[in-house]
């Protein structure tokens, strides 16, 4: 049985990029980026504050952490609402502590249940950034396109009732979108996205409803990316973000400001036996020349402002 | 190959122990070759009713994404980690980057790299094809990489590790030399194909960046510490080769490019290794080893 022929047909075989969201741009040669107060390293903090309904939804996919026993998966249930009630507040602190902006990806869920946390976060001087509806509020293709655009809505509507300001970035589930989300989202009034890890700067997004601001927080410096799915320690977690971190601030002298999204999750960095290395990586951080805790939202900004 | 069988014919059986003796340029211990994976996935690829493109529906932004650092940011940073310190490239190639990022094609060509074909795009496979539709693939590939690079391709990497098969006999019958795709040696070897000659290269699972982040779950440090300790005992016993596969994607990241720097650096400082690229190993072997 041999393929069809259209295999070998290669449609968008030209040059740039087999779409049109972006432009190819190579990091080492573009215009030299500022950072506000002249950093030279941003270190963008997302949390990722999350509710998990125990009943799962597998459509379009079930979200990483979600449940995974039969029902009623308690196990993962409560280890989630761990790491809202317990350790999102150990991190709260932590960045309190070294006088860090950061940016909490937040479930639209916890500001209905939950609207203490969110004055929390906002009395820290932290941006809430959308992050869907709960953690049943995954897109991919095959959402239909009504369906996102009401649960974009939903989210955002309901996170400005609470806090009294409409977030202006976006993080979906898992960073999983359809073809029609980043349209979507512009046309929501969306500024920024933070779902595509293609390059270590901020960068502009093209869309039938407008451009906006690709954030990239690189999934492969999460701490569910080091610390759940590969393995490793807590201490490994620190050594390799400090290992970035030095590399960012050498090519920050020569090629302009550099950015190191640390992705982390309360249920993970908030436990009693890691906060500690992530309290001792965030004293460290804040006492490298050159180093500012900037939110996602003051990223995008700066790219905003050279448009 | 011996299509249907059991033993597919690749190659003889000839046990490590005994063999004679294979003597490298400047009487160094153990070839040395860093081969770059410089590939294209495409965002919406059709499908191949034998293997799924990517994991999630597209766009699997995740997935794309990812692979498109490596062009981004991650070949720029290697590149430079392995010009420093005096490592030049043989790059599995996804032909179609000649045509969509011709800048990463031409850095590598002019940092004095190698290319050898990786297929079109590694969102396309080979499975399934006939044997008219993988000669327009072969072809396609010495074409493009020739009018982009001057270079004729004399080795092949299935793309994404996909074969037929053909796929060995008919490389062999278009003149290239080596293959990447078989694993039962640190050693070359001939390969039994139809026509022509065909060496095995060897290439690497075991310490490919890939394995050693996302199959052994590695960190930056244990990789590296990995790739010394493979360089060190491959040194060792001499007359061998050691491959060290990479994508840029992944060690190009801001957290992993350092330690991997280091890697580089212990070998050039150890003196034992001929540093070089795999068509230049392949060429040396068949002058020295008669069929």
């Amino acid at each position: 049985m041999s393929l069809d022929p259209s295999y070998l047909d290669y449609p968008r075989r030209g040059r740039g990029m087999d779409h049109d969201f972006y432009r190819y741009s190579n990091m080492f040669e573009r215009a030299p980026i500022h950072w506000p107060g002249g950093a030279k390293v941003a270190i963008a903090i997302v949390v990722n504050l999350e509710w998990f309904p125990i009943l799962p939804n597998d459509a379009p996919f079930r979200a990483p952490g979600h449940m995974a026993t039969p029902y009623p998966d308690y196990r993962h249930y409560t280890s989630r609402e761990y790491g809202t009630r317990v350790g999102f507040y150990r991190l709260l602190d932590a960045f309190a502590s070294v006088g860090a902006q950061v940016s909490v990806a937040t479930n639209a869920a916890i500001a209905e249940r939950y609207p203490q946390i969110i004055a929390d976060i906002l009395a820290g001087g932290h941006e809430i950034v959308a992050h869907s509806t709960d953690m049943n509020g995954a897109i991919a293709t095959g959402l239909p396109e009504d369906a996102e655009r009401a649960l974009i809505a939903q989210a955002l509507d309901t996170i400005a009732a609470v806090a009294g300001t409409r977030p202006t970035g976006w993080m979906s589930i898992a960073r999983s979108q359809s073809f029609n989300t980043p349209r979507l989202l512009a046309e929501a009034g969306l500024g920024y996205m933070c779902d595509w890890v293609n390059d270590e700067l901020p960068y502009r997004f093209h869309t039938a409803g407008g451009d906006l601001v690709n954030v990239p927080i690189n999934h492969e410096l999460s701490d569910r990316q080091i610390i759940t799915v590969q393995q490793n320690s807590a201490d490994s977690y620190v050594e390799q973000m400090q290992d970035a971190y030095r590399l960012l601030a050498d090519e920050a002298e020569r090629f302009g400001g550099r950015m190191l999204p640390l992705n982390v999750t309360p249920y993970v960095l908030g436990l009693p036996y890691r906060i500690g290395a992530f309290e001792q990586l965030l004293t460290w951080l804040a006492d490298q020349p050159g180093a500012a805790f900037l939110t996602t939202g003051a990223i995008a900004q700066v790219l905003h402002d050279s448009a | 190959m011996r299509e249907g069988e059991k033993d597919p014919g690749l190659y003889d059986f000839r046990p490590y122990r005994g063999r004679p003796a294979l003597a490298w340029p400047g009487g160094k211990q153990v070839a040395v070759w860093v081969s770059p994976n410089i590939e294209f996935y495409e965002l919406d690829p059709p499908t191949n009713p034998h293997r799924k493109s990517w994991p999630k529906p597209h766009p699997d932004v995740v997935g794309y994404g990812h692979r498109d650092h490596g062009n981004r940011v991650g070949h720029w940073r290697l590149a430079e980690a392995m010009t420093r310190h005096g490592f030049p490239g043989s790059v599995s190639l996804s032909v179609a980057m000649c045509q969509h990022l011709p800048e990463v094609v031409a850095d590598a060509n002019a940092r004095g790299w190698e290319f050898f074909s990786h297929g079109i795009y590694n969102t396309r496979y080979s499975y399934g094809m006939d044997e008219r539709q993988e000669r327009a693939l072969i072809e396609d590939s010495i074409r493009t990489v020739r009018e982009a690079t001057g270079q004729t391709i004399k080795g092949w990497l299935a793309p994404a590790l996909t074969h037929t098969p053909r796929t060995l006999d008919l490389i062999a019958e278009y003149g290239l030399s080596y293959t990447c795709d078989l694993y039962h040696d640190d050693q070359l070897g001939e390969v039994h194909v139809k026509q022509g000659r065909l060496i095995s290269m060897p290439y690497s699972l075991e310490v490919n960046d890939h394995y050693g982040f996302f199959v052994y779950n590695m960190s930056p440090r244990e990789y590296a510490d990995t790739l010394i300790r493979q360089y060190q005992r491959l040194a060792d016993e001499g007359g061998t080769v050691m491959c060290i596969p990479l994508h840029a994607y992944l060690i190009g990241q801001p957290h992993r490019i350092r330690a991997f720097e280091a890697v580089l650096k212990h070998i050039a400082a150890d003196g034992r290794a001929w540093i070089t690229r795999s068509g230049d190993i392949a060429d040396h072997y068949m002058q020295q080893v008669a069929v």
